[in-house]
């Protein structure tokens, strides 16, 4: 298993389950849910500042070795997006970003033409683009071209955790796509992040469910287990399925009854 | 001096970045500033004049997925 590792935007990782660091009850569990769960990059968010109040800094809470990824949610355009995007590796966050444009308060899902517009732009800028996207393949194959390091379709719209209700179209990605897939939200159960990585998926991101369980740090390093239980099932190649039975020992040669 | 803070317009006392930060009573070490659409790095801050008018967003990473 060491030796299986992937490469996003010209690193190299050994763990294929990103996190968030959002709806956490406290920031403390998060560098325990990094711990448990072995994950190497994790995303956070730009907001005003609250003048009114003392604010804690998160990025305290996550140890120098995790690779930052910041997302560009509160944006509404591509040019929104863009502009966080900047504040972002200008504030020392590396150029790694995840494209976030939403403008559906409902659904929360993403505007996958003013994410595309964005990453055009951004990819031209130097940026490592990681684009969160409803998951169809012309898309997929614009922001390959773009210069796009990855593409996120979602399983199920943000904080759902419905899994993956949108798999056949993900497996579409995986198979045509040469950029990695990432399937970034709606995953609510270490089984569903299992099941996107035997299909293939280069590596998953989990926010809500780890953040949100009773025990985020015991649910961080369930979710390890599974992705690496998915990736190892995805190597091993696994057996098709059939609508037959097919006997697990002969069907002659029984004892007398 | 009347300047916009995170698109609110406020009257404020010090034109100098680094002081008025300090008046907002911000933590200095989570702050990424931005204005009239330029990030100024903390370094520049103690050097950093403030005109009427300026549009100044205050900003700091939180949580998110």
């Amino acid at each position: 298993m060491n030796n299986d590792t992937f490469t996003l935007g010209g690193k190299t990782f050994s763990n294929r389950l990103l996190t968030g660091t959002g709806k956490f009850a406290a920031h403390s569990q998060i560098p325990k849910m990094l711990a448990a769960s072995g994950s190497q990059i994790i995303t956070v968010a730009l907001r005003r500042v609250d003048t009114t109040a003392q604010s804690e800094n998160i990025l305290d809470y996550i140890p120098k070795e995790v690779t930052l990824l910041p997302n560009t949610s509160g944006a509404r355009s591509a040019e929104q997006a863009v502009r966080i995007a900047r504040i972002a590796r200008e504030a020392g966050c590396g150029d790694f970003i995840k494209i976030e444009v939403i403008t559906d308060m409902k659904y929360l899902m993403p505007d996958n033409w003013e994410t595309l517009k964005a990453t055009e732009i951004l990819a031209k800028e130097g940026f490592q683009v990681l684009p969160y996207v409803l998951p169809d393949l012309p898309l997929a194959k614009r922001l390959e071209n773009a210069g796009a390091a990855a593409v996120m379709p979602l399983g199920a719209p943000i904080g759902t955790n419905r899994g993956l209700e949108t798999k056949p179209l993900i497996a579409m990605l995986i198979e045509n796509c040469t950029i990695p897939i990432i399937v970034d939200a709606g995953i609510g159960k270490p089984s569903q992040a299992a099941a996107a990585m035997e299909m293939g998926a280069d590596a998953v991101l989990v926010n809500t469910a780890i953040a949100t369980a009773l025990d985020p740090e015991a649910m961080g390093q369930a979710f390890d287990l599974a992705v690496k239980a998915g990736r190892m099932a995805y190597l091993a190649e696994m057996a098709d399925e059939s609508t037959l039975a097919r006997a697990s020992s002969p069907l002659t040669g029984f004892l007398d009854a | 001096m009347e300047l916009f803070i995170n698109g609110i317009k406020e009257t404020v006392e010090f034109r100098n970045l680094v002081q008025l930060i300090a008046e907002k009573g911000l933590n200095s070490g989570a702050l990424v500033v931005e204005l009239n659409q330029h990030i100024i790095k903390q370094e520049h801050w103690p050097t950093t004049e403030l005109e009427d008018g300026d549009r100044l967003e205050l900003l700091s990473f939180v949580g998110g997925g």
